[in-house]
């Protein structure tokens, strides 16, 4: 192993918006002339990385699984600072289920080279899933720390971070290799330099198709993910009930009535 | 099974990690390789301990899907008390049971946890396996994932569901990838396909826009993470039917990296997926301030303080009162919402409440369409006025 920290960072490109359009005859989502970002919180693990990197030295590259042009993805990720963007883009790939990705990417992430921290935004806004990368530890044989809010230390390769749960925040303390995710409360991005863009333009984008994996067809993508979208729709909306206008006496007379209904006045 | 689900490869080169990882003794040299017996059970320890990628799960050939029967349901436990998502999940696997005429079943890790496990028969289960062992006491993802993977394999339930909450939506990945099968993640609705007996899964996708349901047709169990407040809770019955099977906990043979040095507990006042009443403000009160206005209500209604998604990004109050789909689900007897106009992605957050009260200027606000009382109006006239006739009512909390 080298010296500092080799980081790889998973990222996903996804639409700038999550205002979908929705095709009700053919039941699929509308996904033209939809702009495509990083996954908001796929910045805060690049930022997350940089400063490991600042901090520890190492080496922080980036990764995403996706058709050809999620490259431009990987040229944001190296804009802000990272070493090397790596995409992993084969048509078998496609279609692929969280235990799919996780599994394309992990073999992946073997074959970038020595790897002691692997960070992940804590989900994606198109997905909203939050699987990919406990699937991936569990792939790799790592352990995993989800929702962390802080990297406190790192030192004789163990961890001490801080995480949020929903009852409170709790202090782990993991040993490297070790994957986190991260959300919006770990660091603030930064944004890319006039010289960092100039770097992402002329920076190699590594492809990993499944010629250089060699996992069986039958494993990833459509074919192995174990599940199914049968069925897309809109949500239902609830039956409106009265809308009353007036004075504000009136008003709040309606209110009262309504709480003493529910018998909580 | 006659054959052994894990298999060493010719990259082997004989150095025997395996042996010592193998937490069974199901590995042994042979010819300078190793060999696994039919102890093996398939735990996957030495899939990562072979420092040469040489062994694998065997991937060939689909699960006999008919072998595996019963919902199971993960009891998520803290200090010995259990979330109480688990007794919704429990009432909902008792539903999908009938349908599919198979048992239901209840799995709790923890330390000290005897009442909780028969808190969970009372819920309607038919089996509680029950891991109990001091060192299970705090939740960590690596012991939990081997006994939860180990009582999967052991009982083979067709359906494991777990609560979406941040233990149930770390460790359900971690299970899944174990168990080698699919996990859809926040379900909101969950029934059975009535002519393939499949688990139909229904959970909100891009921001709540689309509700997308999945299937698991060839991996076991069908696994989902499913939202706290969706489903009422299991009813208490006096007399279980059920019984607890106690399983063995051997704490050497489980992994066990990360170590929890300390934990702070969140203050709050009221915890506002608990409360039965909830009154939250949005963009509408126009400043940090109207959330005092806010609390007025909630304090005299005895409820708790929620908060749309702009209100929070504002910094005007704190993320744990955020509702909605990035936030919280709440489910309480009456929401009131003020100043909010609805987007659906605060929608995903508190429809499911039994009765809704909007105050919103814009008559047109999406929030009066699902509500069950619209109030067109100024919150800042409307709202002090209702705080003192509550008072006046002599009713307050």
């Amino acid at each position: 192993m080298g010296e500092g920290l080799n980081i790889v960072v998973c990222i996903k490109q996804v639409p700038e918006t999550t205002e979908v359009q929705f095709d009700e005859e053919t039941g699929r989502l509308k996904r033209e002339g939809v702009a495509a970002v990083i996954n908001p919180f796929d910045e805060y693990a690049i930022e997350e990385a940089l400063r490991l990197r600042e901090k520890h030295g190492g080496a922080v590259k980036v990764i995403t699984m996706g058709p050809p042009w999620a490259a431009d993805a990987l040229r944001d990720a190296i804009a802000m600072g990272a070493d090397e963007g790596w995409l992993a883009t084969d048509r078998v790939f496609g279609g692929a289920d969280t235990w799919a990705t996780s599994l394309t990417l992990s073999k992946c992430i073997e074959r970038m080279g020595p790897c002691d921290l692997i960070i992940c935004g804590l989900k994606t806004t198109d997905g909203d899933t939050g699987q990919t990368g406990p699937e991936m530890a569990e792939h790799l044989g790592m352990a995993h720390a989800c929702y962390v809010s802080e990297i406190k230390e790192i030192k004789d390769r163990r961890v001490t971070l801080r995480r949020n749960l929903d009852e409170g925040v709790e202090t782990l303390e993991a040993p490297l290799p070790l994957l986190i995710t991260v959300g919006k409360d770990i660091n603030q991005p930064r944004l890319a330099t006039l010289r960092g863009r100039l770097k992402a333009k002329k920076a190699e984008i590594r492809e990993i198709t499944n010629k250089d994996l060699g996992l069986d067809p039958k494993e990833i993508g459509l074919d192995g993910s174990f599940t199914r979208v049968v069925k897309l729709f809109e949500p239902t909306v609830h039956e409106a009930g009265e809308v009353v206008e007036g004075s504000v006496d009136e008003l709040v007379d309606a209110i009262m009535r309504k709480l003493e209904e529910c018998k909580v006045v | 099974m006659s054959e052994a689900p894990v298999r060493v490869t010719d990259g082997c080169t004989g150095c025997g990690a395996c042996l010592t990882a193998c937490p069974f003794g199901a590995i042994e040299a042979r010819d300078g390789k190793a060999f696994i017996t039919e102890a093996c059970r398939a735990c996957g320890q030495c899939v990562d301990a072979c420092p040469v990628g040489a062994i694998e799960v065997r991937t060939s050939g689909a699960v006999a899907l008919e072998d595996y029967k019963g919902v199971m349901v993960y009891a998520e436990q803290r200090k010995g008390r259990v979330h109480p998502v688990s007794y919704e999940l429990l009432g909902k696997a008792q539903e999908l049971a009938a349908q599919l005429r198979e048992p239901v079943y209840a799995v709790i890790v923890g330390g000290g946890i005897k009442a909780g496990a028969e808190e969970l028969l009372r819920r309607g289960a038919d089996k509680v396996f029950v891991y109990d062992h001091p060192a299970l006491e705090t939740f960590r993802d690596d012991p939990y994932t081997d006994l939860l993977a180990q009582c999967c394999r052991d009982e083979r339930p067709s359906i494991f569901i777990i609560g979406a909450t941040s233990v149930g939506r770390s460790l359900g990945p971690r299970v899944a990838a174990r168990l080698k099968t699919g996990l859809t993640a926040d379900c909101t609705s969950l029934d059975i396909d009535p002519e393939t007996g499949l688990l139909r899964q229904t959970r909100p996708a891009y921001g709540g826009n689309i509700m997308a349901t999945i299937i698991t047709p060839n991996g076991r169990p069908q696994m989902a993470t499913v939202r706290y407040k969706m489903f009422p809770e299991a009813k208490r019955v006096e007399k279980p039917r059920g019984a607890l099977v106690n399983k063995a906990v051997d704490m050497k043979a489980i992994r066990d990296r990360v170590k929890v040095v300390g934990f702070d507990e969140a203050k709050e006042e009221v915890s506002i997926t608990e409360a039965d009443i909830v009154v939250s403000g949005g963009l509408g009160l126009g400043d940090p301030k109207g959330f005092q206005l806010i609390k007025q209500l909630a304090d005299v209604l005895g409820g708790a303080v929620g908060a749309s998604r702009p209100t929070v990004d504002e910094g005007w109050i704190d993320y744990r009162h955020q509702v909605g789909l990035s936030g919280r689900t709440v489910r309480p007897q009456v929401y009131v919402a003020c100043g909010i106009s609805g987007a659906v992605q605060h929608q995903a957050g508190m429809k499911t409440s039994d009765v809704i009260i909007a105050v919103n200027k814009d008559r047109e606000a999406p929030i009066f369409k699902i509500s069950s009382l619209g109030v067109v109006g100024d919150l800042y006239e409307v709202v002090p006025r209702l705080v003192e006739r509550i008072k006046e009512s002599g009713k307050s909390a």
